[in-house]
């Protein structure tokens, strides 16, 4: 992916190119601090259609010793988390930041930020556990923390709801329960087992994952990643992205209530998945995407899989045609949880969340990586303007079936690719080195910043869609009940572990 | 209506696995074994590559050679570079009862340990009878572990079939599974969520994550595994352990395994 890099003088430069990038069209898609021997160096990641600019700045400590620079949030909406993040973790104060409440890390008074970047890290740091915020005051308002053990099989995360009793009128939300330190457990790392580190930042959408950490190593080594490999990786890609649109599906009619549809789509969940672990062994996909290429060829027969999918294509298409003829389940999404196409452009949203909403930034044929450029381009757009839970699933529906024509595409080329190499070599260059790489994940665009030197990563950012997607929860409460909360949450799709990384 | 007919359109759906074998869990890749004999025949410093290059250090080669499986993330690179002494092993059984007993390999005999633990284990699962509710808490997974165990409730694994099911309440719970490396943000919570829970219970980790740290534990959030919070009863390895597996370990667990392994023979089918 085409990257261009500035250097601005000053943190103030550095705030004005940011602001005047995105102020000219350009996406602001990620900000972090890497801590060097002089300060923090700030990168800002800003997309401007396929390019990405990226703004650099170093921050040195000011005379009391604290690293500070005017923040970006007032200016640009969907700054907000990041600063907030960047300031648990490097501890760069943005001054001006509306609201600089811990995100992803609660430290204690004297313990230090982990700092990701060029410094050894204080073996264990000390966190504190404290109870969240109370924002609305008046007459019967109460908050109700939901989690962060959650009613449920699901990801550690607390939401409080601030209600007068049936509505939402504000919540906050808390990530942090499960911040695990992936930025640190890049650091120092051979490539190979970078890539494993990636699979595991957001579980959910591992091959996601392991191509934009992929991608970003090619993009260093300049290296092209041969046809088959290409064909491969789109296979597990498109398997992964129908399984997790499944899962949003077999959520939503839990919520319902509708036994028969939860079943039904649990099962082609699991048919997908264990037609995935048929392909390479896991049913994730791990240990598949490797930088330059993959590492084992597909384990079944191009045609056999191609007719287990044609099969389980069809089931879930003659299911999801019953679902959304089903009234009790359409009540339920139509009109929820809307995120108005203004709200979605106010924060950059990505993926389908964004796509329901009228935007879409998918970044499968824009970036020309892997094979989609070989591939046909879905004949239909998976774009609605409604915003709301039933967009969203929609949108879904869409996407299964374009996944499902590429899987489907892709295997019969590779039926007529002959055997050939399956990865290139990616050497990286002796001394410092930076690119960036994506894909286009189930949740959104996942995006990653990568710095090598001599061969092993200093610092690797992993920018989840979660992550990104997480913050317009706030958006979407708009007269919407406590029973629609679960309606809400399963359609946005979103993998907590890449939020709270 | 519809939907009723839907339900039928498919028939059972579900796998007779435990009653008779299954052959997505007798294919499925749980585990890698060591080949002690074929690894005679290695030069030793191939094996200290192999180790070295083990991304979670799982392999040892000194005293002796040795796989710790709660280590593993199966990521399959000793398999690759040494397919004569390291095997997938194929079955979805994995969980084991010590971290001692994830050792694979080249190990001195240990049995009193397990039988005693087996012992405790047993006296403590004597009340849990009929049917047995399960609360999750999740100390810092990566996400799949948690499809995976929803996965358990989907047709073809139906946990409610063999009585065990899930609950919201730790107060009607009798199995606590923690899945991740146990975080600092969550220990406070994970431990109230035990405390809450009446005796006896079982608690079991799952997945490498939450046995040992796998890849990601370990850093500054604390969390080389659950270990470190609770007392552990039971130990899934598995990155993340598939369905099957984890059903495997809760049938272990309340010593409700069949005692005469099921395994699957493949069906004659009248068409070739």
């Amino acid at each position: 992916m085409g990257a261009d890099i500035q250097f601005a003088t000053t943190p103030g430069r550095w705030h004005h190119q940011v602001v005047q990038g995105c102020s000219q069209g350009a996406r602001f898609a990620g900000m972090y601090g890497t801590t060097i021997a002089e300060g923090c160096q700030l990168t800002a990641l800003l997309m401007n259609g396929p390019r990405v600019e990226v703004i650099q700045a170093l921050v040195r400590p000011n005379d009391d010793g604290v690293l500070t620079y005017p923040s970006l949030s007032p200016m640009i909406a969907s700054a907000f988390w990041y600063e907030r993040a960047a300031h648990d973790l490097s501890g760069i104060i943005p001054s001006g930041h509306p609201r600089l409440d811990p995100l992803l890390l609660h430290l204690d008074k004297g313990s230090e930020p982990p700092r990701p970047g060029h410094h050894p890290v204080e073996a264990r740091l000390r966190t504190i556990s404290t109870p969240g915020p109370v924002d609305v005051t008046g007459q019967g308002i109460f908050a109700i923390p939901f989690g962060p053990v959650r009613s449920g099989v699901f990801e550690s995360i607390e939401f409080i709801l601030e209600t007068p009793g049936e509505d939402i009128p504000h919540l906050n939300i808390r990530p942090h329960y499960k911040h695990r330190g992936i930025a640190k457990k890049f650091e120092g790392l051979s490539l190979r087992d970078g890539v494993l580190v990636a699979e595991r930042v957001e579980g959910i959408s591992s091959v996601a994952h392991a191509l934009a950490f992929s991608h970003a190593t090619e993009s260093i080594a300049s290296v092209q990643v041969p046809e088959r490999a290409a064909l491969i990786r789109v296979v597990h890609a498109e398997l992964e992205r129908m399984a997790n649109h499944l899962d949003v599906a077999m959520r939503l009619c839990d919520a319902a209530g509708l036994a028969v549809a939860t079943s039904r789509f649990g099962w082609h969940k699991e048919a997908l998945m264990r037609l995935t672990s048929q392909l390479c062994g896991n049913r994730f996909g791990r240990n598949t995407i490797i930088p330059g290429g993959v590492q084992h060829g597909l384990l079944s027969r191009p045609e056999t899989t191609a007719d287990t999918l044609r099969g389980i294509h069809r089931r879930i298409v003659a299911d999801a045609s019953l679902a959304m003829k089903t009234p009790s389940f359409l009540d339920r999404i139509r009109g929820t949880g809307i995120l108005s196409h203004k709200k979605a452009a106010l924060w950059e949203a990505l993926g389908p969340i964004a796509r329901a909403s009228g935007i879409d930034n998918d970044c499968r044929w824009s970036d020309s990586a892997d094979a989609y450029p070989l591939l046909a381009t879905p004949a239909v757009a998976a774009l609605r303007t409604e915003g709301d839970a039933m967009a969203r699933l929609r949108v879904r529906w869409t996407e299964i079936d374009a996944s499902a024509a590429l899987v489907l595409e892709a295997l019969q080329r590779l039926k007529t690719l002959g055997p050939g190499e399956l990865a290139t070599a990616v050497e990286l260059p002796a001394g410092d080195a930076f690119a960036t790489g994506r894909a286009e994940s189930a949740q959104g665009e996942t995006l990653y910043g990568l710095e090598t030197r001599d061969g092993m990563i200093l610092r690797c950012f992993a920018r989840s869609a979660s992550f990104h997607n997480l913050v317009t929860f706030h958006e979407v409460f708009n007269g919407d009940v406590f029973t629609d909360f679960a309606f809400i949450e399963a359609s946005f799709g979103l993998c907590y572990a890449g939020v709270a990384m | 209506m519809p939907w009723i007919i839907r339900g039928l359109r498919n028939g059972v759906l579900t796998s007779k696995w435990p009653s008779s074998g299954d052959e997505y869990f007798d294919t499925f890749h749980a585990t890698i074994d060591v080949d002690l004999e074929a690894a005679v025949n290695v030069d030793p410093g191939t094996l200290d590559d192999v180790a070295k290059d083990c991304p979670t250090a799982a392999i040892s080669t000194v005293p002796g050679l040795r796989l710790d499986r709660g280590q593993c993330i199966l990521c399959g690179r000793c398999v690759d570079s040494l397919p004569a002494v390291f095997r997938w092993a194929p079955g979805s059984g994995a969980a084991a009862l010590s971290l001692d007993q994830l050792l694979v390999g080249d190990l001195p005999e240990t049995t009193e340990t397990v039988e005693l633990l087996r012992t405790e284990l047993a006296a403590k699962v004597r009340s849990l009878r009929r049917s047995i509710h399960i609360r999750h808490v999740d100390a810092g997974s990566d996400g799949a572990d948690e499809w995976e165990i929803q996965a358990l409730l989907n047709p073809v694994y139906d946990i409610h079939r063999l009585g065990i099911f899930f609950t919201a309440s730790p107060r009607h719970a009798d199995i606590l599974l923690v899945t991740g490396i146990g975080t600092a943000g969550m220990t406070d919570a994970l431990r109230a969520t035990r405390a809450a829970m009446p005796d006896p219970v079982v608690v079991i980790a799952s997945g490498t994550d939450a046995v040992g740290g796998g890849l990601i534990g370990g850093g500054y959030t604390q969390g080389s595994g659950i270990g470190e919070l609770l007392g552990v009863d039971l130990l899934i390895p598995g990155s993340p352990p598939s369905p099957f597996t984890l059903l495997h370990a809760f049938l272990l667990a309340l010593g409700r395994f069949p005692s005469d392994k099921p395994t699957y023979t493949p069906k004659k089918r009248d068409r070739p």
